[in-house]
């Protein structure tokens, strides 16, 4: 099976869904949600067994590209995709009140239906080795989120959060536009291997094509949440509705790596322009973790903070951008920044999940999304407290968990580049941030074991669906399995 | 295999535990279980000598970067293992049934992991399972004391301890990376400790090169240890801490600093640690003169021991700086016999504790008729403390300075350093005795009774005092498993 009936699957998924729910008599639309995820479940097992590795890697048509990181990161936009469904499910109850006038679950529908096409979109992105697709496959993205983000139409926090994605969005897509246009003015090609033999060519001047890298950082930046773009992240992930805080979270993140990623490299291995976008991705990096890292401590609501840790993880990832440098790429001892940067988004994916899908089932039962409202939960379900205390201290970076191993893989290749290259002020901004991180995700931590004596009011006990305590138990064991087995996901790559 | 079960024994009680088996019991039955462990590996360490690793297992993790879960042990980790052993063995002894707000689990899993993570750091034979083990206890240890710790500041000192030790190990992560990365080759990287070593010694880094890497090897282990001036966070958390954490925290967990130094940093950076030398005589002169004084004008018996604790590791610090074996073998000898001495004092200190209404020393008094049998252990505990003959630690400390003299033509800083370290003897007798003379002679302040009953187990009491007489007698019983 070729690699891109994958996509036409999941497109063929997302019709039947939108065909059931325009069509169905049945007022409950849970049954969307579990047609969503098993689907879903079917199209990655699809993707694990059904694509030859015969085919990899390959390029189709020239525009889309087949090799084993597209591969990777189509199963982490499924993987994606199908917890956020989970989570859909889950917050279905607190989000029927704002759809709805009358309470109902009909409103609902398309909100199982929508990831599934900007999953598509997520997919296509990892495959595409050409601007003209990267840009539309963003779209399809960006679009599909633009009415994910406000989905919550009785609820003005979430309006806001849509307006601020799409305004900053609609700029941020304008910057990437720019520097498609400008990339294609000095260059003359919009596939990346054009680009990169155009680089090397020695015809190019320095200004332009470092003027058209600068425009693409910022469209780019404003994906993975890289300050200083990342203005709307802590408002859309406060003012959205939990599923797609994740999604946002997740799946937005990796897509934008793997673009990020081949888009830098041919860059990077340009002699004409890799100091200067070194210069670049190392103040981007560094306003990033010190940013994202500091503000995070002062946070009381919980989306907001992990809209700041998710900032900050983006500078954790980006740490190992400047070692893709060519001239390094022989002197590192360990794994590559690819496969590290790699590793790290798919444990990313696992730990996030896992403390979202917590967060989701406590917010849809309490309606409170403050830190303190985790309170007591020790108390209150235990199961729930000790997921997201595995989820917070790997994303904390303590040991035997996978944020551990991703943390090692980065600080392995930013101290082996510090070395190499002599400038250590990226790993003391990292230090820096990595230990503030202790603070704001240990809060979680006191809130849920220490606090509570004088909530004893409002102690009901929380109901877990069956699905949600599956997903959450095999989380938990991916979490402290990769952690301590790294071949587990680094055995893929 | 025999160290992967004592490795994972309290792993999966702990987890046993959180599945609803009962608390104490199980905790107690997997300590037991490894104390019986601890002895049949000692008694076999002894037999071989202590020379070469025993018992190792591995399995690989994973390839480029070689890194390997397994552990063995020789002689120091031995010496390591049996303090661990130990020591958890009495803190769940010790430890009541139930939490003082009646809740059972999270009380006795945390101990358990602390020891696990302690077990697993000393026996690791990689590199960066030695590392990750140690940082299993961050968690327990901050939940511990935030939830029940003593005093009305107990979360400034939770997060106080957990910020310091999460900063410590990244500044020695980042230290242990660029140390295997400038050792191997991308051909040949891995984390075994073995491995590097004997690179090591056939290379010879550059000084230049020794020198930079030893500075966040040193400051990392040493922020784990309490090295001047990175110390404050030590004695209030001990002070603040559960009896049991605060026994496993100071007995055991922070001799895994020392334990990196001795296995890592000295061995395989030699030329840096000379490079730094002054530096580091000058800090645990700090340790052992300024935290004395410090310990000297403490009013409450759990600061003063918590500073104690601190201003002992001087000591080991000094073992270490004499790089020959007879000091190293002091500094090692010291790790056992402060963390059996220490730990038999928080033991006695959270006795007290439950009993009275405050431990400040100026109010308490007279006690020794009222509870002798605490009297007389905290009379041995004190005098182990301050190094007097017959007890491990005199052992130590005098193995210590035979080390700093080893040799020596002239007076150089080394033999100043330790004449210098001596007067710490001096001030320990002063803050030590002046607290036994406070709590259990003389009168008590008005208003003191005790408020509860004896409930204090003797078994593990006696344990630990048979153990430091026993050592302070027949030193050779650990020297003979450390090199010569």
């Amino acid at each position: 099976m070729p690699a891109y009936y994958l996509e036409i699957l999941i497109l063929l998924l997302g019709f039947t869904m939108l065909g059931i729910e325009a069509f169905s008599s049945n007022r409950s639309r849970s049954g969307i949600a579990v047609l969503g995820i098993s689907g879903l479940f079917v199209v990655l097992l699809f993707l694990i067994i059904a694509v030859p590795s015969s085919e990899v890697p390959y390029d189709y048509w020239g525009i889309y590209h087949v090799d084993k990181w597209a591969l990777f990161y189509k199963a982490i936009a499924i993987l994606t995709t199908l917890l956020v469904l989970v989570l859909a499910k889950d917050f279905s109850s607190a989000f029927k009140k704002y759809t709805s006038q009358s309470n109902e679950f009909s409103g609902i529908g398309e909100y199982y239906c929508l990831p599934i096409f900007v999953c598509a979109g997520l997919m296509w992105m990892a495959s595409a080795k050409d601007l003209i697709t990267i840009f539309v496959s963003l779209e399809l993205v960006t679009i599909g989120f633009y009415v994910l983000v406000s989905f919550m139409r009785r609820n003005v926090g979430s309006l806001e959060a849509g307006v601020k994605y799409l305004v900053l969005g609609a700029l941020s897509t304008g910057f990437l536009v720019y520097g498609i246009a400008w990339i294609f003015g000095v260059t003359g090609h919009f596939d990346l291997s054009g680009i990169a033999e155009a680089l090397n060519s020695g015809e190019i001047e320095k200004k332009p094509i470092i003027f058209a890298f600068a425009l693409l950082m910022v469209g780019l930046g404003f994906k993975v949440a890289a300050v200083p773009f990342h203005i709307w992240v802590p408002d859309v992930y406060q003012g959205t509705s939990m599923p797609i805080t994740a999604f946002l979270s997740v799946g937005s993140k990796a897509a934008g790596f793997i673009v990020l990623l081949r888009v830098i490299e041919p860059f990077l291995n340009s002699p004409l322009t890799s100091s200067s976008v070194i210069l670049i991705l190392s103040f981007l990096v560094c306003v990033t973790l010190f940013f994202g890292n500091l503000v995070a401590i002062k946070q009381t609501n919980i989306k907001r903070l992990l809209a700041y840790s998710s900032i900050a993880h983006a500078g954790f990832l980006m740490m190992a951008l400047p070692a893709m440098e060519s001239g390094f790429h022989s002197k590192l001892i360990g794994p590559s920044p690819m496969e590290s940067i790699s590793f790290y988004l798919a444990g990313y994916l696992l730990m996030t999940m896992l403390c979202f899908l917590v967060i989701t089932i406590v917010s849809s039962l309490t309606d409170g999304e403050n830190i303190d409202d985790l309170r007591g939960l020790g108390a209150r379900s235990p199961l729930l407290a000790f997921a997201m205390l595995v989820g917070v201290a790997s994303l904390a970076g303590i040991p035997l968990t996978v944020g551990f191993f991703g943390k090692f893989l980065l600080f392995n290749i930013a101290i082996q580049y510090a070395v190499f290259s002599g400038s250590w002020y990226i790993v003391a901004f990292a230090v820096l941030g990595a230990s503030a991180g202790f603070y704001y995700y240990f809060k979680i931590i006191r809130a849920m074991y220490c606090g509570g004596a004088e909530q004893d009011g409002d102690q009901l006990a929380l109901t877990i669906s069956t699905l949600s305590r599956v997903v959450i138990i095999v989380l938990l064991a991916g979490v402290i399995l990769c952690g301590v087995f790294p071949k587990l996901i680094l055995g893929f790559l | 295999m025999i160290i992967d079960l004592i490795v994972f024994i309290p792993v999966i009680a702990a987890l046993a535990i959180g599945l609803g088996a009962e608390g104490r019991k199980t905790a107690l039955g997997a300590a037991g279980a490894n104390l019986i462990l601890g002895l049949i590996v000692i008694s076999e360490l002894m037999r071989k000598g202590g020379e070469e690793l025993i018992f190792e297992t591995s399995t690989v993790i994973l390839e480029n970067p070689k890194l390997t879960l397994g552990f063995a042990v020789d002689g120091m980790s031995g010496v390591l293992l049996l303090l661990t052993v130990i020591v958890t063995f009495c803190a769940v002894y010790v430890s009541p049934e139930k939490a003082p707000d009646g809740k059972v689990k999270l009380y006795h899993i945390a101990p358990l992991l602390i020891s696990a993570g302690a077990l697993g750091a000393f026996c690791s034979t990689d590199l960066f399972f030695l590392f990750a083990f140690h940082e299993l206890a961050l968690i327990p240890t901050f939940l511990m004391i935030g939830l029940y710790g003593h005093g009305r500041d107990k979360l400034a000192v939770a997060w106080k301890i957990t910020i310091y030790l999460g900063v410590g190990s990244l500044i020695l992560l980042g230290g242990l990376i660029a140390l295997y990365s400038n050792l191997t080759s991308a051909e040949s990287a891995t984390f075994n400790i073995a491995d590097l070593t004997a690179i090591a010694e056939t290379m010879q880094l550059d000084q230049e090169v020794q020198k930079w890497i030893f500075l966040p090897l040193f400051l990392g282990f040493g922020i784990l240890v309490s090295l001047f001036p990175f110390h404050s966070w030590a004695a209030p958390a001990y002070a603040s801490a559960p009896t049991s954490i605060a026994m496993l925290h100071a007995g055991v967990l922070k001799k895994f600093g020392l334990y990196g130094i001795l296995r890592v940093a000295m061995p395989m950076l030699p030329k840096g640690f000379e490079a730094w030398e002054g530096l580091i005589l000058v800090l645990l002169l700090g340790n052992i003169i300024y935290v004395g004084f410090v310990t000297i004008s403490q009013k409450y018996l759990d600061r003063m021991l918590g500073n104690s604790s601190v201003m002992h590791m001087g000591y080991a610090f000094l073992g270490i700086a004499c790089v020959n074996h007879i000091g190293w073998n002091g500094a090692v000898l010291m790790m056992f016999a402060h963390g059996i001495s220490i730990a038999l004092l928080f033991a006695l200190c959270g006795s007290l504790r439950e009993r009275l209404s405050t431990l400040e020393l100026s109010e308490i008094g007279g006690l020794a008729s009222k509870v002798p049998f605490l009297a007389v252990s905290f009379g041995f505990a004190a005098f182990a403390s301050i190094g007097l003959p017959g007890f491990a630690n005199f052992a130590s400390e005098i193995t210590i300075l035979f080390g700093a003299f080893n040799g020596a033509g002239e007076v150089g800083n080394l033999q100043k350093a330790a004449i210098l370290a001596l007067w710490g003897v001096v001030i320990s007798a002063v803050y030590m005795l002046r607290a036994y003379r406070n709590v259990f002679q003389g009168d008590s302040a008005q208003g003191l009774t005790l408020v509860r009953r004896d409930s204090l187990n003797k078994i593990p009491i006696i344990l630990m005092i048979v153990v430091l007489l026993l050592t302070g007698f027949f030193p050779n019983l650990i020297l003979s498993m450390l090199p010569s």
